[in-house]
């Protein structure tokens, strides 16, 4: 194989990567977040992406013979999921969390889990009673053309894309878009507005914060709403890229997603976008390493193919983190004694 | 979401008015003989292991009526084996303790279906799996295990004799899902397909569910003529989405996993040029079967798929061994033995089944079972051709 | 916060119970045995026995009868009837159903296996305060160490190196030069382990490769010697002599105990939820190896069947009491279980107050302040880890034996939070807590949830709601329920106890503590440990934002 084509291959891996990294950055800033304030492994979020993916399907699917404009469609259906997903974690960190917050930090993780398992089956359950178990989303048949396709007023652009090797759906380029809309929104509201001031000031200290007359409760309860949302909006962006969920179809992309937001540096809001980006590139060269073996003739990463891109990640993790324990954008702190 | 919450309470009142029906029939004297069934009722594998339990319970209900004339009433016990074989020994060793369990259907999956047999052996309860397809499941040759559907040794062979003669496969693209399943059937087709001098430009397996960007860009690269998936239907069906919406039309085949409505739904424009191998006839092919969808629709509210056929039939096999085996028994209202119903099923033969006539070789495998291989384009599914295969020993 | 109220207070002056406990054991034995013994049903009336052989009614009972271990641990009785209950019930009264239903047995069999793991795993969370993800990964090592050699996949390895790995001659060399490379790494990690403070960018690449370097040179001595004895592979198609059982036992315990030791190296520097991540990771790549490395543990197929050791004398016991001869394997399980648990209990109570038990505790309260203690931080990590894997381990090659089948799926992610809130479920740090919550959870998810399903499947319930499919929603349900009654835990260790309680002691904390349990402001505490310390935001692991 000559250059010419494994040029065009690499950039198409690595753009289908990054797609795929929006989406995880996207999901791990609510891991992220909630750990900031609360150092607790949220595992119930990946049931709040879930239902946010849910909340999407429900959305296109009763506004599918409407005439509508898809965009619109697609708005409410984030918008709807944001609600949802964001009372959802809400009532989840007053009924299960809140109550725990001297216990043991253990406790609220087994809680996470149990919560993780109920929101599992209650959503089965609700779908169940319709007949449905695997979810495909109906979306706007213009948002699975492709982008500046044929016939498109762009179409110069598209095939210069594609020759470098970039196809891209239009359901794609709405993803990266609202992503990083949803990055531009957040770090607007953590950096310049007073929620985000107390957001900050919670994380680094709760108790200093509390007396400079900061409601900690809320401000807790406000930031498990900004991650529930963002779950949310994973949810309904996940279900657009791949098309189909179930009720247990959280479990792997949220596992995928909290080693990105650790990859990052937990904690660190750039952290888990840059951690979700690199996740999912990596996770995509690792699939066609046995193709790139077998072009430099190196026998032995002929044998690494697609069913290794789950450890990957893992193995990557490790080997960052040996070099650099708190992750690549996280703050090192000395400890006090 | 109003409907939903009249739903619940109307089916609130159905379970109390079950409730008080239930506590009556338990009053009724007769002998009573149970069947179970072992599959997966709750975690993520429920949706398919509920439809063998629901294939199983029409066909008790379509049984009673004759253990009935025989002074037995016959039941059906579902057990959740969570697609775990700890919980499916467990479970399997709980089906021993209720001796009015004469038999069982399932499990769904081999790496359960292994262990419970063995499990169950010493006890003579009979199991016919409805879909485990792994060689070695009856290559132990255990006398309780049986199954309906070639194993991948049988079906394997099948699938690439039709890539060869009916789709001219020169290059084939060999993916698996890295379960027993996938994997195993994945292997034969592949070995099958080597034999006969196939190019193979590519193999692996994945467990990705929905993410399959670089399995797509490698496809796009070696240019195969076509692609085989061992895997199972709700993860096959995004990839033939991701795969057509790049552009790539070749033909998808795979084996009786593929057996489902929802293929077509989760591929939504994707379900094009896709081929599986099944033991379930089309509908155009059993007068049964388009009963038998209704009765399914009816009972429990959604339309019937594969493994909803799968355990319906490999329930029939199971029923029709135990009424052998109370028939040839004297009294009335006596129940057959485990090891009489054991010997029965082995030597039974089911006519009438969604797959044909099912009778068992020396280790439980069908003698010979006719594979259907359907094609699914803008939609539908049709007939395209029938292959016969044959157990691989006698 | 006045949930974590109850159970603080140390009972005062309990009653004597010694024949509380001899009735109370007495009934539920003969409740059980009713349920169970054939005779003694056949003899009830018609409606009796249909309510006491309802699967819910019969899991129930034989709870309740379990329950009696733990009332002749916990209660204030006499030693003799303390004795009597127990050991009558663990002895007698429990093979005595195990008879009659071998599903008693295999519960009992499975209960001990997650105790004998929620203990191992006691000692990294609960003493050394270690938050470890991906436990089953060591169960899963122990599992394959008897599966390859207890079945034929050992012959089957032979017969491919035989097939590829050139003439037997160079598996001398292979042999020898991964000898060489694993003593050169062992013996650059030993220097750099003696570097004392922050390691610089040089000292972290020398170990990395030094770690590298060991492993692959423990793979090419192991390549050596598959190479060299490739030409058996013939005699040993059935696996080895099913007595080298008892030699597994010990290698399964070194294997899980190395394998421990090589992913702790790396990563046990890291602090608390980095390190969790990662073990959970570590704990995916070891299942999906087991997944993806067909040539040694037959992939997704899976290794069957694994054969268990035939020990004559428990098997003539055995037949003498009347058991069938299928059965003799799981009474020979069952007892062995037993045995080894009451060895790991023993170990476990003679670390707990050993040096090194408290120099865990130590690490977990402060690792700082135990480091300037001269407590060798990595060290005394690694110990933990190791032995907590080595029980995993053990236990892997009774589950292999015990199911004749292992296969990756197993070994899944779920099972290592499953064993998680065992752990924190029973209490962390406390030995019979966690043995409870073995228990508890165990018998939730084989015993009484499927029982729920069973017992109401006569009913024609709805699908959505039949009990059947909702386990997860229970067992979910029961998890938050307890967590939120009793974060402590069902039987929280003395230490434990005084550790959620020392903001009590006012001296402690300058702040009376019932203003303290009711703010939102929470006192900082001077522990740090993902286990145990209580979520404080002074103390960080990572950046924040």
């Amino acid at each position: 194989m000559d250059l010419s084509t494994l040029g065009p291959f690499l950039v198409g891996v690595i753009t289908s990567g990054l797609v795929l990294g929006f989406v995880y950055a996207i999901i791990a800033l609510g891991y992220t977040m909630v750990y900031g304030v609360l150092q607790l492994i949220n595992f119930a979020h990946s049931e709040v992406f879930v239902t946010g993916a849910v909340v999407g399907f429900e959305i296109f699917r009763v506004l599918e013979p409407s005439p509508m404009n898809g965009y619109l469609k697609l708005l409410i259906a984030l918008i709807a999921a944001m609600v949802a997903s964001g009372m959802l974690n809400v009532i989840i960190e007053r009924l299960a969390y809140r109550p725990l917050r001297n216990a043991p930090r253990l406790v609220p993780l087994i809680t996470a889990i149990g919560v993780s398992l109920i929101l599992q089956d209650v959503i089965r359950i609700i779908e169940g009673f319709q007949g449905r178990f695997d979810l495909t989303y109906k979306l706007p048949p213009a948002f699975n053309t492709n982008f500046c396709g044929a016939d498109s007023s762009c179409e110069a652009l598209g095939t210069a894309l594609t020759k470098v090797g970039i196809s891209l759906q239009i359901k794609e380029v709405i993803v990266v878009a609202v992503s990083l809309l949803s990055l531009a929104l957040l770090n607007y509201l953590v950096n310049s507005t007073k929620l985000g001031r107390a957001i900050r000031a919670v994380a680094q200290d709760r108790v200093t914060a509390g007396l400079m007359g900061i409601d900690s409760n809320r401000i807790i309860a406000l930031t498990f709403l900004i991650g529930g949302a963002l779950g949310g909006i994973s949810g309904v962006l996940f279900g657009m890229k791949f098309g189909t969920i179930n009720a247990y179809s959280g479990f792997d992309p949220g596992i995928i997603a909290f080693t990105a937001a650790v990859l990052g540096g937990i904690g660190s809001i750039p952290g888990a976008v840059l951690g979700g980006l690199v996740l999912g590139v990596i996770q995509n060269l690792i699939g066609v390493t046995n193709v790139l073996g077998s072009i430099l003739n190196i026998a032995n990463l002929q044998a690494i193919d697609a069913s290794y891109q789950r450890i990957g990640a893992f193995l990557v993790l490790v080997l960052i983190l040996i070099f650099k324990p708190t992750g690549l954008l996280g703050r090192s702190n000395t400890e006090k004694v | 979401m109003k409907r939903a919450k009249g739903n619940v309470g109307v089916r609130l009142i159905g379970v109390v008015a079950a409730l008080l029906v239930g506590a009556a029939q338990a009053q009724t004297a007769q002998t009573t003989i149970k069947m179970a069934s072992l599959s997966p009722l709750s975690g993520p594998q429920s949706d398919v292991g509920t439809q063998i339990s629901n294939g199983a319970r029409l066909a008790v209900n379509e049984y009673q009526g004759q253990f009935a004339k025989l002074g037995l009433n016959l039941s059906l016990q579902p057990y959740d084996d969570q697609a775990d074989p700890t919980t499916g020994t467990a479970a399997a060793r709980k089906i021993i303790a209720d001796s009015s369990i004469l038999a069982l259907v399932g499990p769904l999956n081999s790496g359960v279906a292994i262990p419970v047999s063995v499990a169950l052996a010493p006890s003579h309860v009979a199991l016919v799996s409805p879909s485990a397809t792994a060689n070695v499941l009856t290559e132990r040759g255990l006398k309780n295990t049986n199954r309906i559907v070639p194993r991948d040794d049988a079906q394997g062979p099948a699938g690439a004799d039709f890539m060869l003669s009916k789709l001219k496969a020169k290059k084939v693209y060999m993916l698996n899902d890295k379960t027993a399943y996938g994997e195993g059937l994945a292997g034969e087709v592949e070995k099958a397909l080597r034999a006969k001098g196939v190019q193979i430009v590519g193999s692996e397996g994945t467990e990705e569910k929905s993410n399959f960007g670089s399995i797509i860009q490698k496809i796009s690269l070696s240019k195969p003529d076509v692609i085989y998936f061992g895997g199972v239907y709700s993860q096959v069906g995004v990839f033939a989405k991701q795969l057509r919406e790049k552009g790539i039309t070749i033909p998808l085949v795979g084996g009786d996993a593929y057996d489902s409505a929802d293929l077509l739904s989760i591929a939504g424009a994707g379900a094009n040029n896709i081929y599986f191998t099944t033991i379930v006839a089309p509908a155009s092919e059993v007068p049964a079967a388009k009963p038998l969808a209704a009765l399914y629709q009816k009972t429990f509210g959604k339309p019937i798929q594969g493994f909803g056929i799968f355990g319906y039939d490999a329930a029939k096999v199971v029923l029709q061994g135990m009424l052998d085996a109370a028939r040839s028994g004297k009294a009335s209202g006596q129940a057959p033995t485990r090891a009489q119903v054991e010997n029965a099923i082995r030597r039974v033969r089911a006519t009438g089944l969604m797959s044909g006539t099912v009778q068992f070789n020396s280790v439980g495998d069908r003698r010979a079972a006719r594979m259907y291989i359907m094609k699914v384009n803008q939609g539908k599914v049709r007939l395209e051709t029938t292959l016969d295969v044959k157990a691989p020993r006698p | 916060m006045t949930a974590i109220r109850p159970g603080s207070q140390p009972p005062t002056a309990a009653p004597d119970r010694t024949w509380w406990l001899i009735i109370v054991g007495i009934i539920t034995s003969s409740l059980l045995m009713l349920t169970q013994e054939p005779t003694w049903r056949a003899a009830l009336p018609g409606g009796i026995a249909k309510f006491l052989t309802n699967p819910l009614v019969g899991s129930l009972l034989l709870t309740l009868f379990l329950s009696n271990l733990l009332f002749a641990f916990r209660w204030k009785a006499a030693a003799w009837a303390k004795a009597l209950v127990f050991f009558g019930s663990l002895f007698i009264i429990l093979p005595w159903a195990g008879r009659d239903n071998t599903a008693i047995f295999d519960l009992a069999i499975q209960i001990g296996i997650f105790a004998a793991l929620a203990l191992g795993l006691n000692i990294v969370v609960g003493l050394a305060g270690l938050l470890d993800l991906g436990y089953i990964a060591f169960f899963a090592v122990g599992a394959y160490t008897w599966g390859i050699f207890g079945s034929g996949q050992f012959a089957k390895i032979l017969g491919y190196f035989a097939d590829n790995g050139g003439p037997v001659g160079g598996g001398l060399r292979y042999l020898l030069g991964g000898l060489l490379l694993t003593i050169l790494g062992a013996v650059v990690m030993s220097i750099i382990s003696k570097v004392k403070g922050k390691w610089n960018t040089g000292q972290r690449w020398a170990n990395f490769l030094a770690i590298m370097g060991l492993v692959a040179g423990i793979i090419m001595s192991l390549r050596g010697v598959l190479i060299l004895m490739s030409p058996q592979a013939q005699s040993l198609m059935s696996g080895v002599n099913p007595n080298f059982f008892w030699l597994f036992l010990v290698l399964a315990l070194f294997a899980a105990a190395s394998v421990g030791v090589i992913i702790g190296l790396p990563v046990l520097k890291l602090k608390g939820d980095y390190l969790a991540i990662i073990t959970l990771g570590l704990g995916e790549v070891i299942r999906v190896l087991a997944n993806n490395l067909s040539t040694y543990s037959n992939g997704s197929q899976g290794i069957t069947p694994i054969v268990s050791p035939t020990v004559p004398f428990m098997n003539a016991i055995a037949g003498a009491l009347g058991f069938s001869p299928d059965q003799y394997n799981l009474f020979f399980l069952y007892f062995l279980v037993i045995a080894i648990i009451a060895v790991i209990i023993l170990a476990n109570v003679r670390l707990d107050r050993s040096r090194i038990g408290r120099a865990w505790v130590a690490i977990r309260e402060d690792e700082v302040a135990a480091q300037a203690m001269g407590v060798p931080l990595m060290q005394t990590k690694l110990i933990a880890f190791a032995t907590g894997a080595s029980f995993a381990g053990i236990m892997g090659v009774i589950f292999a034996a015990k199911q004749t089948f292992i296969s990756p799926e197993s070994f899944i992610l779920t099972q290592s939070t499953s064993i998680l809130s065992m752990v924190v479920l029973g209490g962390l740090g406390s030995i019979p807590g966690v043995i409870l919550g073995a228990a508890i959870v165990t018998i939730l998810n084989i015993s009484l949830l499927p029982s729920l399903g069973e017992a109401t499947a006569a009913l024609k319930l709805p699908q959505q709601i039949n009990p059947a499919q909702l386990q997860r929603l229970v067992f979910g349900t029961i998890l938050v329920m307890m967590m939120l009654f009793r974060p402590e835990g069902m039987l929280p260790s003395a230490r434990q106890q005084r550790l959620m309680h020392e903001d009590d002691d006012p001296s402690d904390n300058e702040t009376p503590q019932d203003s303290l349990k009711h703010s939102a402001v929470e006192p900082a505490a001077e522990v740090y440990s993902p286990g145990t310390a209580s979520i404080k935001d002074d103390q960080r692991t990572g950046g924040a934002r």
